[in-house]
């Protein structure tokens, strides 16, 4: 089927976008590449298709900050300047999120176990005060394994912080084996489901599957749970653990690119 | 102090940046507060680091938080949310531990708060206060309501005696003179002492004063304090708290940076659970050698 004209846009915004964080990393010669490849459908999805002026976003896997950089710098608050400065000395680009920089991070993440209650507490704080605006937030699915984790879901639920949507990057993978190996974290969704919260599962590299997701019409919390894939479109990477450390070698980064480019 | 603290909350209640939450405690003393502050009274239940970290998102949001708990499970429990979540980005949020030091006496050692403000001291921007008495609570918590940074409010029991008149509040303050040995105090700990200095001799009696606001900045300590430290042979500094990160140390350091040479120095401090048995506030002061006689009689 032929894409529309907007869609082929934004398909082309998304691969130049995987490209620049490919160079980024591969500049820096930093790892935490995987997770990134995974998540950056969805924080792209949420800034160009669904967020609104009034939106807030937290990254609460705050080792993809790699996909955040790419996404803000393909939304034009950050520039080439600012991604060259990724990891290097003296920069704002540290390799999880610093604090008090530019109003779309607002907070500092990296320590697993954060993001949720922040920005449960963003939601709640804007209820409190009658403003607008939602408030989205991306977790690791091995981040479920945080016991705060739990503790944001069962307040977002009981206070029925309507204006919260969390999304779960499930790639299955974590620092030191698989979320299944690790703690038997394969059913997040009923997991989830069982505290109260409204919960979607999609495809978490379908931009139309986050987009409808995100604005499907559901009261309280909803909470999505995106099937991704660790180091998605490269094939080396794809699913392999490795990635959640590994810099690129010039041949890998050449291949990686060339995959990206051609997807 | 909680009941006033609780007065003072609901006179601030109707601030449109208010908001109370609590980890499930107090029963008997903040239901007033509660029915004042509606909505913005939040039971966040059993769930410290989400509490802290969601405080730190109303924060965010414009809100000032004031966040309650009994002291450790405030402080300990929550710790990198306090670092990470509110420290580190410099936001309004206000602790609230009740209990400093030994003050839930026979409830156990995990109740006590023997490291608290040690420990949050070595967080960027956090600021301590510390109440000696009851009529200290409505002064800090105004100041905290225009205090645009986190801290710490470490609550206690008003030990002050019914015959004293205390003077105004401020972070240092004169309580009595004598021509004994020149004594700091910290804490609600100063009333029990007051009340014995009170009775003895001009010579024997110390020069007594309290601290009630950490850190100790080298520029906030008071030039008469210093001229008294280099009249005296004895300076005593006691508090409920451990040796390390305490006001002891702090001001040590201070004098030191100062080039103040200082005299024989003694450090009344928490020291912890000697007999490894427990009972009320006083009977750990004692172990310590943090009761008012012994330390009168440094």
């Amino acid at each position: 089927m032929t894409k529309e004209p907007f869609e082929e846009m934004y398909s082309d915004l998304v691969r130049r976008t995987k490209l620049r964080l490919l160079r980024m990393h591969y500049e820096s010669k930093v790892g935490h590449i995987g997770g990134n490849l995974s998540c950056l459908d969805i924080l792209m999805a949420l800034h160009h298709r669904v967020m609104q002026p009034e939106d807030t976003f937290l990254l609460s896997k705050g080792h993809a900050a790699g996909a955040l950089y790419s996404t803000l710098w393909s939304k034009g608050i950050l520039s080439d300047l600012d991604l060259k400065s990724f990891h290097s000395e003296g920069s704002h680009l540290s390799g999880h999120p610093a604090p008090n920089w530019i109003s779309e991070i607002p907070f500092a993440t990296g320590s697993l176990g954060h993001g949720l209650s922040l920005a449960a507490g963003m939601a709640h704080g804007r209820k409190l005060r009658g403003i607008p605006g939602k408030v989205y937030c991306v977790l690791s699915d091995g981040e479920m394994q945080e016991g705060s984790t739990w503790e944001a879901i069962h307040y977002a639920n009981h206070q029925k912080l309507n204006h919260l949507t969390l999304l779960v990057d499930k790639n299955g993978l974590q620092g030191f084996g698989s979320t299944q190996e690790v703690a038997g974290l394969d059913r997040i969704t009923e997991k989830l489901r069982s505290f109260g919260l409204a919960v979607i599962e999609i495809d978490g590299h379908n931009a139309d599957d986050i987009i409808a997701a995100c604005k499907s019409i559901i009261c309280g919390p909803v909470a999505i749970v995106a099937n991704t894939r660790k180091g998605c479109g490269v094939s080396f990477m794809e699913n392999q653990m490795e990635w959640h450390y590994l810099p690129m070698s010039e041949a890998q980064y050449h291949q990686a690119c060339d995959e990206v480019g051609r997807s | 102090m909680r009941n006033v603290l609780c007065e003072t909350l609901i006179s601030l209640a109707s601030d449109l940046q208010f908001v109370f939450l609590t980890g499930d405690l107090g029963f008997g003393a903040l239901e007033p507060l509660k029915s004042a502050a509606g909505s913005r009274f939040i039971n966040a239940g059993v769930a410290e680091q989400n509490m802290v970290s969601v405080a730190a998102g109303m924060a965010r949001s414009g809100l000032i938080p004031w966040v309650y708990s009994i002291a450790p499970f405030l402080y300990a429990r929550p710790f990198e949310q306090i670092r990470n979540d509110v420290c580190l980005h410099d936001l309004p949020v206000k602790l609230l531990g009740n209990g400093g030091g030994y003050a839930y006496g026979p409830m156990g050692a995990t109740h006590h708060a023997l490291e608290d403000y040690g420990a949050l001291l070595t967080l960027p921007n956090m600021h301590v206060f510390v109440p000696a008495f009851a009529a200290d609570v409505p002064v800090i918590i105004n100041k905290l309501s225009q205090f645009d940074h986190p801290a710490y409010l470490r609550l206690g029991r008003c030990e002050l005696p019914s015959n004293f008149i205390l003077p105004p509040y401020s972070s240092w303050r004169k309580l009595i003179s004598g021509d004994g040995s020149l004594l700091l105090v910290v804490g609600p700990l100063a009333g029990g002492i007051l009340k014995e200095a009170m009775l003895l001799e001009d010579s024997k009696r110390p020069n007594m004063w309290v601290l009630s606001e950490l850190p100790l900045a080298l520029e906030s300590i008071p030039t008469k304090f210093l001229n008294e430290l280099h009249e005296t042979k004895h300076l005593i500094v006691a508090e409920e708290h451990c040796e390390h990160g305490s006001a002891g140390q702090s001001l040590s350091h201070a004098l030191a940076l100062l080039g103040e040479s200082i005299p024989r120095f003694s450090h009344r401090c928490a020291r912890g659970y000697i007999s490894h048995t427990y009972g009320s506030q006083m009977f750990h002061r004692k172990e310590c050698g943090l009761d008012p006689d012994s330390i009168v009689s440094a």
